[in-house]
Order: C-alpha cells, then sequence, then structure tokens
C-alpha cells in the first residue's frame, strides 16, 4: 500500500534522516517514535505530499504521491499540529465546510452524529473560539468518522485529549484498520493497542 | 447521505466559507475601507482645499489610496488559513489548487476590494470630480482593484510565514501595482482634459486578463513551495 524507499529529509542544513525504507500494507498501523527534533513532522508531512523528500521516492498504490494527484488526495487524509479549525465558525460548520473542502459532503444529520460521538453533545452551535483545547481536538477529529480516505496520517493525535476521547479515537482507528485502511501516527503519549491491530514501528532519530 | 463533492459544490463552499468569516470579522475586513477613506481624506487637508487643486490631485489620490489599502488587505488573504493549518488542507483538496487560489482571492476581492470601488464615487465627489470622471473613476477601480488582488496574490503566497513579510511584501508587489495606477489614474485625469479614457480602461482590461490567467497559477506554485 504505503512504501517509502530512501528518503532523506533536509531542513536547512541538517540532515534529519536520510536513506529511510519501509512499507506499510493494508490494515497496518505504523507508529512513528522519536525525540524531539528527529523528524517525525517532516516525516509524515512527506507521507502526505505536503513536503517534498530531498531523495528517494514515496508510493501510494504503487504510483508515486504527488500533491497535484487527485487520487492520491481523495485517499489521504491529514491532522496536523494545527488542526484546521476556524476559531469563528461554530463546531458543525467547521466539520461540514473541512469535510466538503476534502472532496466530500455530508448532510446535518452525519454531522451532528459524528460531533456526538466525539462527545461534544451540547456545543456544537457554539463558535470554535469557546471551546477548549481539547474540544476543539475534538471537532478536527469528528471529521474522521466520515471520512473516506483510506491513509490517515495523524501528527500527535491524542494531544489535549481526556481518556474518553482517546479511547473513541483509538476505536476508530482500529475500526479504520480493520476495513483494510493504512494509518501512520506518531505520538509521545502511552497509547497502546489491543493484539488485534498490527503495528509497525519506526523509530528515529538514530542515523 | 455523504457522497463526493462536486468540483462546483466544492469552490461555491469555499466562497461561502470565506464571506461568512469577513462577515463574523467586520471590523477587521472595515479597517480596509477606513483606512481608504482616511487616506484619501487626509490630501485636502494637508495639500489645499482649493478646488481646482483637488480636480487636479484626485485620480491620483484616489488610485494611490486604492492601491495603498488593498496591499494593507493582503496579510489576511492566506495569512490566518496558514496559521491555523487550513491551507494545508487545501493543498490536499482533490482540486486544482490554482481554481481553489482563484476563488480564494474573488472572495477576497469581494470582502475588501468591492466597498472601496463602491465607496470611491462619495470621495470623488469630495474633490469635486464632474459625473462622467466619477462614472470613469468608478470603471477603473472596478478593473484594477482585482487585478490589483491578483498579483498582490502572489506576493503575499511568497511572503506566506516570513518574519518581516509585510515589509517584503511591499516591495515585492508595489513595482507590481505601477502600471494598474498608471493607467487607472490616467483614465481619470483623461477624462477630466476632455480627452476619452477608452485607450485606458482597454489596457487596464487587458491587464486583469493577463492577471486572471496567470496570477491562480503562480500562487498555487508559491504556496506549495512556502508550505514545503
Amino acid at each position: 500500500m504505503l512504501e517509502a524507499r530512501q528518503l532523506t529529509a533536509v531542513r536547512g542544513d541538517r540532515r534529519l534522516f536520510s536513506q529511510l525504507s519501509f512499507s506499510v500494507a493494508a490494515g497496518e498501523l505504523l507508529y512513528v517514535r522519536g525525540v524531539n527534533g528527529s523528524g517525525k513532522t517532516t516525516l509524515l508531512r512527506m507521507l502526505a505530499g505536503l513536503t517534498q523528500p530531498a531523495e528517494g521516492e514515496i508510493e501510494w498504490d504503487g504510483r508515486p504521491i504527488g500533491v497535484g494527484d487527485d487520487r492520491f488526495c481523495q485517499d489521504v487524509f491529514y491532522l496536523g499540529h494545527r488542526a484546521a479549525i476556524k476559531d469563528d465558525l461554530d463546531a458543525i460548520e467547521n466539520l461540514k465546510i473541512a469535510s466538503t473542502l476534502a472532496g466530500q459532503t455530508i448532510e446535518l444529520t452525519e454531522a451532528r452524529k459524528a460531533l456526538t460521538v466525539m462527545g461534544l453533545g451540547d456545543h456544537y452551535d457554539l463558535p470554535v473560539r469557546v471551546l477548549s483545547q481539547g474540544q476543539r481536538r475534538r471537532v478536527a477529529l469528528a471529521r474522521l468518522l466520515n471520512a473516506e480516505a483510506r491513509l490517515w496520517i495523524l501528527d500527535e493525535p491524542f494531544t489535549a485529549l481526556d481518556t474518553l476521547a482517546i479511547d473513541h479515537l483509538r476505536m476508530s482507528i482500529r475500526e479504520h484498520l480493520g476495513r483494510g485502511g493504512v494509518v501512520v501516527l506518531t505520538t509521545h503519549q502511552q497509547v497502546e493497542f489491543d493484539a488485534s491491530v498490527v503495528s509497525r514501528e519506526l523509530q528515529l532519530g538514530r542515523l | 447521505m455523504s457522497g463526493s463533492t462536486s468540483m462546483f459544490s466544492m469552490l461555491a463552499c469555499l466562497l461561502s466559507r470565506e464571506v461568512k468569516l469577513a462577515a463574523r470579522r467586520l471590523p477587521d475586513v472595515m479597517t480596509t475601507l477606513f483606512f481608504f477613506v482616511i487616506v484619501v481624506s487626509l490630501f485636502p487637508l494637508g495639500v489645499s482645499p482649493e478646488i481646482e487643486t483637488l480636480r487636479t490631485i484626485a485620480p491620483g489620490v484616489v488610485w494611490v489610496a486604492a492601491l495603498l489599502a488593498s496591499m494593507l488587505a493582503l496579510g489576511r488573504l492566506f495569512g490566518e488559513d496558514y496559521r491555523d493549518g487550513t491551507l494545508e488542507q487545501l493543498l490536499l483538496a482533490p482540486q486544482p489548487l490554482s481554481l481553489l487560489v482563484l476563488v480564494k482571492i474573488i472572495s477576497h476581492w469581494l470582502v475588501t476590494g468591492a466597498p472601496l470601488v463602491l465607496m470611491s464615487p462619495l470621495l470623488g465627489l469630495q474633490f469635486g470630480l464632474s459625473g462622467e470622471a466619477l462614472g470613469v473613476l468608478v470603471a477603473t477601480l472596478l478593473l484594477g482593484t482585482p487585478a490589483l488582488s491578483l498579483v498582490g496574490a502572489v506576493g503575499a503566497a511568497l511572503t506566506l510565514g516570513l518574519r518581516g513579510g509585510g515589509v517584503l511584501l511591499s516591495l515585492l508587489i508595489l513595482p507590481l501595482y505601477v502600471p494598474v495606477l498608471i493607467f487607472g489614474a490616467g483614465a481619470v485625469e483623461a477624462v477630466a482634459s476632455g480627452l476619452g479614457a477608452g485607450g485606458h480602461i482597454s489596457l487596464l482590461a487587458a491587464f486583469l486578463v493577463l492577471a486572471l490567467c496567470g496570477a491562480p497559477w503562480v500562487t498555487a506554485s508559491a504556496l506549495r513551495i512556502s508550505l514545503d
């Protein structure tokens, strides 16, 4: 499914990692680990096609990825440090607009349901500005519930979430993997998946 | 039922989002308009209240103020979307980025450029411009301000996330604004002195078409570079 060959990342004049090769099959989880500054975010952005690798190539479904590639864009869901949430819009608007821009229209009822599942029950008509850090994160993650993307790239998705929300997210990830999806994530928190989840680990920062 | 989105409904969604955000951030948007009004109104106070003098300087003053005001607004074109991560999501959207950029520029013009055009006859009146000259002033601004937004978008995309980007932006963009300024203000002057404005207006329109064809693509590439 997802294959990286001989990836090298250079930021400024610093070499973050080099000659990195790995592959992730359908239904597998790739856990990217490493200390701060070891290039986890850079790697994830590369896999999403946002950053060009200095060397090496990435293939998805046997085709080299590209930002202008519609098919790849439809397949990928990327959640970065910045959650792409607009403070002045309420949770429903945020969710609906973000989904539409990602190429997928969702109905109001679906949006409500997704937000309720994420535990935002009564707050979906409030501007996101007044919500807490964790709640905003939940709004961003609610997109996952309706996303048809097969490749999830999640940069620190568990940050600021409470245990209940972490459980929810873990369940979504497990279901997604069960459907044959691929998940790449980084986290500094200890989040355990049960044995049914096939996960690989990639340790960065040891050159 | 959820389904995949057609290109048109996606672009419409982006446009309505931009307008909605601007409506909830009204003071932000009004800043541009107030800046325009105040700069134009300072000239009669600073130069001379003599009607003949005012009539002579009016086209240039209104045009320079419109130009500065639209440059002032450029920071907001991509700035917020860049800071909150929306721009990354737009790059990953399954639609051509240049089209999305074009929609963003159009909506940006609607909330910052169009009010300037609407306000300009009132300001022209303040300078004692004739009815005909006022008409030409509005026409040139109507053609010129979208061109300013389009050209400015390239600079805004290139300077995204840079420290001191604002100053760099003006250095990059102001030289490119010069033709629009010359033909825009020139048209009004030509009418005021009894000549036709047709040639100037045609050139402005040509500049707009050129910007419309080129700027979205260049801006899209610049955004990819800035976000790399």
